[in-house]
């Protein structure tokens, strides 16, 4: 065998080193996963139940009561009739189409993930904003958690719990985390400090302080993180399909390998209106927090 | 300050320093031996921001504290209510060690005994009229109905019925104002700090809120600090008045001993272009002679300008003067008055007529 010349080729490691290496690490977490697997699967087995629940309630509920109970929430965020009639409209026409079992399950995935991130994600994003050096660190990990492609932590996942709903689940919260964590850090920090003087100065303690004022003066920040990661939450929904998560992305999927176009769009139409309603119910959340910037009233 | 006075001063601060900077502790001796402001940041790379404050602040007084931008001015009143930590020195309310308190003790202190009013009103943005004025008396524990009647009479008081439920940024600067001194008043704490309260006003709306902070004065006795750069203010509202200059208090005293008797040239720079008739009552230039006086009595609380207009029908006149519950404490003339509202330099007091003249 001819010398490799280190000028032309990279000096790379040769291929049995490589081959042992990854080998050496799958083995470890191989072994990570037999040792502690049950018990982590038994971890999560509350998240399971709760997912499970909630996907029964949103199938087990006649139509019109779920088109009510969102309706009655977009009414809710907007005090207005547009959003509950675009409510309507989109449930209509997603049911019309034969959707309607699929899109249930995906808005209960996404709302089970939203909520994991939202309690995860702001008391993080808390503490975070408290310490410098609790941001240094929280900050690279949240900037691979974003970058890395999503299908390379769904394998140690996969490898963990197997193929499912909470492996699914983990894999978009990890995915769609970041905004809330990133927005409630931010939120928090620019808060004013002269109004923090004088909360202090009327002798508030930390607690009332973060939660008097803090917290509701960063609500709007917080609540565009939320609608941040409802968006990233949406946009795994094909990629969660691949690992057994039921709903809208499983058809796409199907329509993909089968090269069924009108299905694929179709489904892909209706995550976009849910993705639409999602933002806008959110949105307009977000700013009636804020009313209180508004001379007018 | 004579031991009588001493027994009813309220605030007493003592040889207190703060020093910003890397270091403080470090650097204290220096300060200590004499470094200046300019000489400590140049050479030490620290800033001084307050030297070897001493100052004692009577009960019931309106305390002004004076003095340029970056004197320290904010940073001595913040110390009062430690939301500055001291590098050295004492700061005692009645038995009270302000400097040793912690935790529990200094939120208990700030509930209950020193409010605050801020320049830029700090008001809670989030909370309207009424949440933010009933605030002080949430962050104790009071029940919100509880909370909330108070605030009402507060904010009856300061003349913002009908506002209750309005949020801070519908409000203009003066109506903010109110509505922070509502909330500093609403705690019945008995120390009031007010850090240049009322220098984001325009002038009408300031002197409007100078009225209305000393009708409330007269009416509930609190102490209060009160922050400014501008003189008139001070004058209007003080009862005593210290000057800052570099972190240092360079005179401190009753309003006409500033005026008649200023330590030095910075202060008599201050004191120059201020409207002497209005600010110097009679009590500063009164003498304590009393026969050859004749006519109606003046007070002494009158201020030189409305004392002159007694003067009008009987220009040679002396006139005697008293003082509420004392009854007639001395005799005052025209000559007298019109030399202190002439130039500063003029005696006052106790020296009769003619003395002191020729001071400058
Ligand atoms: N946190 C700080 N770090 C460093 N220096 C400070 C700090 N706070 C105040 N200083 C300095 O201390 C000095 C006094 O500041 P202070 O704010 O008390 O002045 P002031 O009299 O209130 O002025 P102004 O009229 O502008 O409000 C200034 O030189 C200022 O730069
Ligand atoms: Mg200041």
């Amino acid at each position: 065998m001819a010398e490799p010349n280190w000028l032309i080729d990279f000096p790379a490691l040769d291929e049995s080193t490589l081959r042992a290496f990854n080998r050496a690490v799958d083995d470890a977490y191989l072994s990570f996963t037999r040792t502690y697997g049950a018990t982590i699967e038994d971890a999560f087995d509350p998240l399971l139940r709760f997912m499970v629940w909630f996907e029964h309630l949103m199938l087990g509920a006649p139509w019109w009561l779920v088109i009510l109970a969102v309706a009655a929430l977009a009414w809710g965020a907007s005090r207005g009739w547009k959003l509950p009639a675009l409510v309507v409209a989109s449930f209509l026409a997603i049911g019309v189409m034969g959707m309607w079992e699929d899109t249930m399950r995906t808005m209960a995935m996404i709302s089970v993930c939203t909520l994991i991130a939202v309690v995860v994600g702001i008391p993080t994003g808390i503490l975070m904003s408290r310490s410098d050096r609790m941001k240094a660190g929280v900050v690279p990990v949240l900037d691979i958690m974003q970058t890395m492609p999503s299908f390379v932590y769904l394998i140690p996942v996969v490898m963990l719990l197997g193929l499912g709903k909470v492996p699914g689940l983990l894999a978009v919260v990890i995915y769609a985390i970041p905004p809330v964590i990133r927005l409630t850090d931010l939120g928090i920090r620019l808060v004013d400090k002269e109004v923090l003087e004088a909360t202090d100065a009327f002798g508030a303690s930390p607690w009332q302080r973060l939660w008097g004022v803090q917290v509701p003066l960063a609500m709007p920040n917080i609540m565009a993180g939320i609608n941040q990661t409802i968006m990233m939450a949406l946009a795994m929904v094909v990629v969660a399909s691949m690992i057994g998560v039921k709903g809208l992305g499983q058809p796409v999927l199907r329509a993909v390998t089968n090269q069924y176009f009108a299905m694929g769009l179709l489904n892909g139409l209706a995550v976009v209106l849910l993705a639409i309603l999602f933002d806008r119910v959110t949105q307009s959340y977000g700013r009636r927090m804020q009313r209180y910037r508004d001379e007018s009233r | 300050m004579s031991p009588a006075d001493r027994a009813s001063a309220k605030i007493v601060i003592r040889d207190l320093y703060k020093i910003f900077g890397p270091n403080p502790a470090a650097v204290l001796p220096l300060v200590r031996d004499g470094v200046g402001k300019t000489d400590l940041l140049e050479a030490h790379g620290h800033v001084l921001g307050l030297d070897a404050i001493n100052m004692d602040v009577r009960a019931g007084d309106v305390h002004v504290v004076m003095g340029l931008s970056g004197s320290g001015k904010s940073t001595l009143i913040r110390h009062l209510n430690r939301l500055i930590d001291p590098t050295a020195g004492s700061i005692r309310v009645e038995d009270i060690e302000v400097t040793r308190l912690n935790g529990r003790d200094l939120r208990n202190f700030r509930r209950h005994r020193a409010s605050m009013v801020f320049q830029r009103f700090a008001l809670h943005p989030h909370r309207t009229v009424l949440g933010n004025v009933a605030y002080g008396l949430r962050v104790r524990g009071l029940s919100r109905a509880g909370a909330e009647e108070k605030a009402r009479a507060w904010i009856e008081r300061v003349g913002l019925t009908g506002f209750e439920d309005r949020y801070p940024a519908a409000l203009s600067g003066g109506m903010q104002q109110r509505v922070g001194l509502a909330r500093a008043l609403a705690t019945d704490s008995d120390i009031m700090l007010m850090d240049e309260a009322f220098s984001a006003l325009d002038p009408l709306i300031r002197t409007d809120m100078q009225d209305m902070l000393l009708r409330l004065q007269a009416d509930l006795k609190k102490t209060i600090v009160f922050i400014t750069h501008d003189l008139d203010e001070a004058l209007r509202l003080g009862d005593r008045i210290a000057i800052l200059r570099d972190g240092r208090v360079i005179q401190e005293g009753t309003t006409p001993e500033i005026v008649m008797h200023p330590a030095d040239a910075y202060i008599a720079d201050f004191v120059k272009d201020i409207n002497r008739a209005r600010v110097l009552r009679v009590k500063a230039v009164m003498s304590a002679a009393t026969d050859g006086a004749r006519g109606p009595a003046l007070s002494a609380q009158t201020t030189l300008e409305e004392a002159l207009t007694g003067f009008h029908d009987d220009p040679s006149a002396r006139r005697p003067v008293e003082r509420a519950g004392e009854g007639i404490v001395g005799s005052v003339g025209l000559p007298e008055i019109l030399r202190a509202i002439e130039r500063p330099g003029t005696t006052g007091g106790t020296n009769g007529p003619g003395a002191g003249a020729s001071a400058f």
